[in-house]
């Protein structure tokens, strides 16, 4: 070993170019793992994705005829599409936050000078970018097995887009009370999949009881996937604004809450 | 300037331990300073503090000026750790690991490779840029840390047991290293186990004892302190008895060796010469232990409170 250069620099001040080189090696960091681990980050939905097509679309779907004037086939892909989005945009983030946690290389970012709201956001994008890859190669696969037209592109990418935002701040939500590996499958278990599952993505909520229709109103994935739909198909189960502006409030409100976690230090500092 | 000042740093866990009692401490720019303790004596909770990884009950601390509740971004700035735990991401490339660190404080992509390039050189690494972390050996991993830590090259490099596990060789090539860096202007803050190592690198101490600072002076000040020690002499011929050596403690350990208590009133010159008046031939002398490891014991045991008596 021979001697250091000996110039030590402080780094400078944590202003917006240190902010943005930051923020930048956060996302692609994220991004090379997702690339890294593509046989599990990529792959899955995929294949998931196809089963549900064959079978619910395919197979059931034929015999179940049209939904709000659409074939049933091409009534549920946005649905599926958005379901993929909102798994993996929570997978991703629960998983590589969780595992930064265990691994203890979350240390890597907590003693460097990037604020916390900063870290939150390089989590994120790497959970919508994930999201937003995934989305994109189920819609490849809806169109082997459907028309999909486009309706409204710009309420399909902001919805999709906002939608990931508030899973990928839910994984991170979740990341952060985790304690073991089994405490990251808990919220997708008991209330992300129940959530998606009656949230409209394989009926319209017309179809329901009265209590049950009314229920679903309380179910934020519901107004997700119905903006995604709209965009799609032109048509929806809730008003587009109100669907919207749901989902804004849900992101907004997650990211203070996971930020003021981050600065409280809960399940990150002793 | 102050590299960092602690004052009345305290730090109560949820479970009620009191791991740091309001400690005061400063440490100099430029210095090579040791903080040395037992096995939960306070220091790696001292040391998450000052890096932001844990959270402090109550006191101040300031990095070079820096006042970590008012000003953290730019105090942190100024540190490099190199924790006592492996904290690495184990699936990643070593070269992946100290770029990213580089981006972490703002270094621009071209800047951070190049600076990684130099240090997993200077580090004797470059060789392991591509393999995967968790592949490397543990002195390895231990290199790869201080590689980490010096990549956005800070003024405060803190190193809490950086030699642990680390065979001698490794170990003594890292002490060159660090010794180096610090001559370059680099201000060292280091935990070790290995007393002697920080009696060589290290110009001040201080020593922490269940979340106090006991002792706090610089290290020959500290070293003047042990009042008496042990030395291991070793002879040519073997002997019968412990020779006579009147006002001396002296024990026979083998036929070829005794141990002799010296106190600082005493002289080594007056035991040499009755040995040689006695016919005695000394092949080789050392101390029995580390000294800084003697007076680090008596301090500990005695709680510091008869830190100027350690006889």
């Amino acid at each position: 070993m021979t001697a250091a250069a000996g110039t030590a620099v402080v780094a400078g001040d944590a202003g917006a170019r240190v902010r943005w080189v930051g923020f930048l090696t956060i996302v692609r960091r994220e991004f090379n793992r997702i690339l890294r681990i593509w046989g599990q980050t990529i792959v899955p939905p995929a294949i998931t994705a196809t089963l549900y097509f064959i079978i619910f679309g395919s197979l059931i779907g034929r015999r179940i005829g049209q939904m709000d004037g659409f074939d049933y086939m091409q009534y549920i892909a946005p649905g599926l599409i958005m379901m993929s989005v909102i798994t993996n945009s929570f997978g991703n983030v629960v998983s590589s936050f969780f595992g930064a946690k265990f691994g203890k290389h979350i240390e890597e970012l907590l003693v460097s000078p990037l604020p916390n709201w900063l870290i939150v956001l390089g989590y994120v994008a790497g959970g919508v970018l994930r999201g937003l890859l995934v989305g994109a190669l189920v819609t490849g696969v809806a169109l082997f097995f459907t028309r999909l037209p486009v309706h409204h592109p710009v309420l399909i990418l902001g919805s999709v887009v906002l939608t990931s935002i508030v899973f990928s701040l839910g994984g991170f939500f979740n990341a952060i009370f985790a304690k073991n590996f089994e405490q990251i499958s808990w919220f997708p278990t008991f209330v992300l999949t129940p959530l998606t599952y009656l949230g409209g993505v394989f009926y319209s909520i017309s179809l329901l009881p009265d209590w049950a229709e009314r229920l679903s109103y309380a179910n934020p994935i519901l107004y997700m996937v119905n903006a995604f739909r709209y965009g799609f198909l032109g048509t929806s189960d809730v008003d587009v604004t109100s669907a919207f502006l749901v989902t804004a409030g849900a992101a907004v409100a997650m990211f203070a809450v996971v930020v003021t976690l981050m600065n409280r230090g809960t399940g990150i500092r002793e | 300037m102050k590299a960092l000042s602690i004052q009345g740093l305290a730090k109560t866990y949820g479970n009620g331990v009191q791991a740091l009692k309001g400690i005061d401490l400063d440490v100099e720019e430029g210095d090579f300073f040791a903080l040395l303790g037992p096995n939960g004596a306070g220091k790696t909770t001292a040391i998450g503090i000052i890096t932001s990884l844990v959270t402090k009950t109550s006191g101040s601390v300031r990095v070079f000026g820096h006042d970590i509740d008012s000003d953290l971004e730019r105090a942190k700035s100024c540190i490099g750790l190199v924790p006592q735990e492996i904290n690495f991401n184990q699936f990643e490339k070593v070269f992946t690991i100290v770029v990213n660190q580089a981006g972490f404080y703002g270094i621009p992509r071209k800047q951070a490779r190049e600076r990684a390039e130099k240090y997993l050189h200077q580090l004797q690494l470059w060789d392991k840029r591509d393999s995967i972390a968790r592949a490397l050996s543990g002195g390895m991993k231990r290199r790869l840390m201080i590689a980490r830590a010096l990549v956005h090259e800070p003024k405060l490099l803190i190193l809490d047991e950086p030699t642990a596990g680390v065979d001698i060789e490794i170990r003594r090539s890292m002490w060159t290293f660090l010794s180096d860096i610090n001559r370059g202007g680099t201000t060292i803050i280091l935990t070790t186990h290995y007393l002697e190592e920080a009696e060589n690198l290290c110009r001040d101490v201080a020593i922490i004892d269940r979340g106090r600072i006991i002792e706090h002076d610089t290290m020959a000040n500290v070293i003047r302190k042990l009042h008496q020690e042990t030395f291991v002499l070793n002879f040519r011929d073997p002997l019968r008895s412990v020779p006579d050596l009147p006002g001396y403690a002296a024990r026979l350990v083998d036929d070829h060796t005794i141990e002799v208590d010296v106190s600082k009133e005493h002289s080594l010159n007056e035991i040499f010469a009755r040995l040689s008046a006695a016919g005695i031939d000394v092949v080789s002398m050392r101390n029995k232990v580390n000294r800084l490891e003697e007076l680090f014991m008596r301090l500990v045991e005695t709680g510091g409170a008869s830190a100027g008596g350690a006889a």
